[in-house]
């Protein structure tokens, strides 16, 4: 496997706030690969120190297995898709696309053909002469592509670059991204603060919390198994049980975190569990295929879901009590 | 009564653009019959001539002022003077406002900036008349400048300048260079100011952008950065420009005995008594912006607005 990128111990602060700590990472050749975290964890400044747009206060970023600390973006071999699309304002689309290529003197001929190449490519074909003022988001979006796709870079930076579209928009371009690393066949390395949308592009996700890099796995493992409370709380839902209170309610020697998938609720149907929980409904929420329900039992939230067929009535009430039963494969131990 | 008022408020409400003009009727007048309606008026006299027999103004319309005004040699060189000269001072102030503008906008903090913009408005908040009496005492033979060159055994550098042809002079009080020099000063804040806010709009991530796909500085600067302050350029040179075209106090205190267009306008008005032709002459500098503009327009100036 070929090493696309290498992060050894990268430190970042601005004034006081640490802002990249002792980072670690490796991403291979080909991989789309996120960078996941709340907002102001670092992965955005970590992205951009790969980049070249940031100095890392000390440690070393490789790429292909050369090092390039040091040298300036516009000596590296890769691109980037910036949030805010960052298009020249005063160039059309077909301007802003062969903007890399008049800098690289490639003859007009060869231009022409490649901008047409590349705008077929990403739908924009029709729309060379528009000024960016005169684009959708998506549009937009697909001129930041374009023009960095046409310098078939070994990496592609994609720094959170659906956060402006609109939901049906940003899943319809999920896609589209998708299937252009599989037709490039580049590293893509993917900043984003949607777990969602990290889950199901990726090939692997870091996951950013304050700084340092919790977990670096494959959605699947992330998902199934986190390594942290942080990490289980920040992807998808779940339910955190702490040392203490799994040691008096339930005889168990490690806080764990349980998905709400496999909590059952007794009530309905009758099967022997390793832990049992007496709760009361605090909260429902509808969420369309299922209801959300959120329930307490002095210091133990839970939380777990209810399927509901057209037939059966919904049964369940704020208030009621619930028994709740899950089996131990399904928890996953976490350092408290 | 409150009901009539009621009544006449929301009838208000309802129809904006009658609301609108209530509140733009005053600045209108003041604008359309005071401002432009005098300046009109006044320029309408150049299609009068006077008479050169009786010294009067003779009011029928012919072309005869303005033939007079392109046929004199006299006029012709005061005219090219001045052009010339408002096109240096715009290009020196330009060059020189340009990169403090840039700083402004893209590295300081907002600290900072603040002290540069007081630094930049402070001169405006003193006399014009003071500030370029003090230049012509800051570039006269025994001024300033030349006492700091005389300490740094330079002042033969200073005659070298001086004796250069057309620019020069006996001092730098009286000459070309010297007018230059207080021009620039003077009109520089309406210089930065435009360029700064220009820039002030060019988000960093255009520039990252431009380094991302592989131009240097230097090239990011022409491609990217220099178009989109274009319009902050422009705006500024048109403050320069036509301020520099209609002036007549700094050629009156630091220039030499050659005239300028403002201080045309003054005389023929005023001694001379030959308002058409005052009138003629005000006519260049108008004629002169709308050319300026159009052509700064057809080049793309706008563009990035």
């Amino acid at each position: 496997m070929i090493k696309a990128l290498e992060l050894k111990n990268i430190n970042k602060k601005f004034n006081e706030t640490v802002a990249l700590d002792k980072i670690h990472l490796e991403i291979n050749d080909g991989e789309f690969f996120s960078l996941l975290g709340p907002s102001g964890s670092g992965k955005t400044t970590c992205l951009k120190v790969i980049g070249g747009f940031e100095q890392p206060d000390s440690g070393n970023v490789s790429l292909f297995n050369e090092n390039v600390t040091d040298i300036p973006p516009f000596k590296r071999n890769v691109n980037t898709v910036f949030q805010d699309y960052a298009l020249f304002p005063h160039m059309n689309v077909e301007e802003n696309v062969c903007y890399s290529l008049k800098i690289k003197k490639i003859p007009k001929i060869e231009q022409e053909s490649q901008v047409e190449e590349i705008l077929s490519t990403v739908k924009l074909t029709g729309y060379e002469k528009r000024k960016p003022s005169e684009l959708s988001g998506g549009q937009r979006q697909r001129v930041a592509l374009a023009r960095s796709l046409i310098n078939k870079p070994k990496i592609l930076l994609l720094d959170e670059p659906l956060g402006a579209l609109d939901l049906k928009l940003r899943e319809q371009m999920q896609i589209e991204l998708k299937n252009l690393q599989r037709q490039f066949q580049i590293t893509f390395i993917y900043v984003t603060h949607d777990q969602q949308e990290a889950l199901s592009m990726s090939d692997r996700i870091a996951i950013f919390n304050d700084g340092k890099i919790e977990q670096v796995d494959t959605p699947d493992n992330i998902y199934k198994n986190p390594k942290t409370a942080f990490v289980a709380d920040f992807i998808g839902t779940t339910s955190l049980v702490s040392k203490q209170l799994a040691a008096k309610l339930f005889n168990y020697n490690s806080a764990f975190s349980i998905r709400p998938e496999n909590i059952k609720i007794n009530n309905e149907q009758d099967s022997k569990s390793e832990f049992n929980a007496k709760v009361v409904v605090t909260d429902i929420q509808f969420q369309g295929s299922y209801y959300k329900i959120l329930c307490k039992a002095n210091d133990l939230t839970l939380t777990t879901l209810h399927y509901v067929d057209k037939q059966k009535t919904f049964k369940i009430n704020l208030g009621d009590s619930l028994e709740l039963s899950w089996n131990k494969i399904d928890i996953t131990n976490i350092n408290d | 009564m409150t009901s009539a008022l009621e009544d006449f408020s929301n009838y208000l409400y309802r129809n904006k653009h009658i609301l609108l003009l209530l509140f733009l009727l005053p600045p209108l007048l003041w604008l359309g019959i005071i401002y432009l309606g005098s300046l009109i008026v006044f320029l309408f006299h150049s299609f009068f001539y006077l008479d050169g027999f009786t010294g009067k103004v003779v009011y029928k319309i012919s072309l005869s002022t303005i033939i007079e005004l392109f046929s004199s040699p006299a006029n012709i060189d005061i005219l090219i003077r001045t052009v010339v000269l408002a096109s240096v001072v715009s290009l020196g102030a330009a060059i020189i406002g340009f990169p403090i503008a840039y700083y402004m906008a893209k590295y300081t903090t907002p600290k900072i900036k603040v002290f540069f913009y007081l630094a930049i408005m402070l001169p405006l908040w003193s006399s014009y008349l003071v500030r370029v009496y003090s230049w012509k005492l800051i570039l006269a033979k025994e001024g300033i400048i030349s006492w700091f060159l005389a300490k740094l055994h330079l002042t033969w550098l200073l005659e070298a300048i001086l004796a250069l042809p057309v620019i020069g002079g006996p001092s730098l009080s009286i000459s070309y260079l010297g007018m230059f020099l207080v021009f620039t000063y003077i009109w520089l804040p309406f210089m930065i100011l435009p360029i700064q806010a220009s820039l002030e709009r060019v988000p960093n991530s255009l520039i990252n952008a431009s380094y991302d796909l592989g131009a240097t500085k230097r090239q990011t600067f022409y491609k990217v950065i220099l178009p989109l302050a274009l319009p902050g350029i422009a705006a500024g040179s048109i403050f320069t420009f036509s301020l520099t075209l209609g002036d007549y106090i700094i050629p009156y205190i630091i220039g030499t005995s050659k005239f300028f267009i403002g201080q045309a306008v003054y005389t023929h008005q005023g001694t001379a008594g030959n308002i058409p032709l005052a009138a003629a002459f005000s006519l260049v500098p108008i004629a002169v912006m709308a050319v300026y503009i159009y052509f700064a327009k057809k080049l793309g100036a706008f563009n990035a607005l």
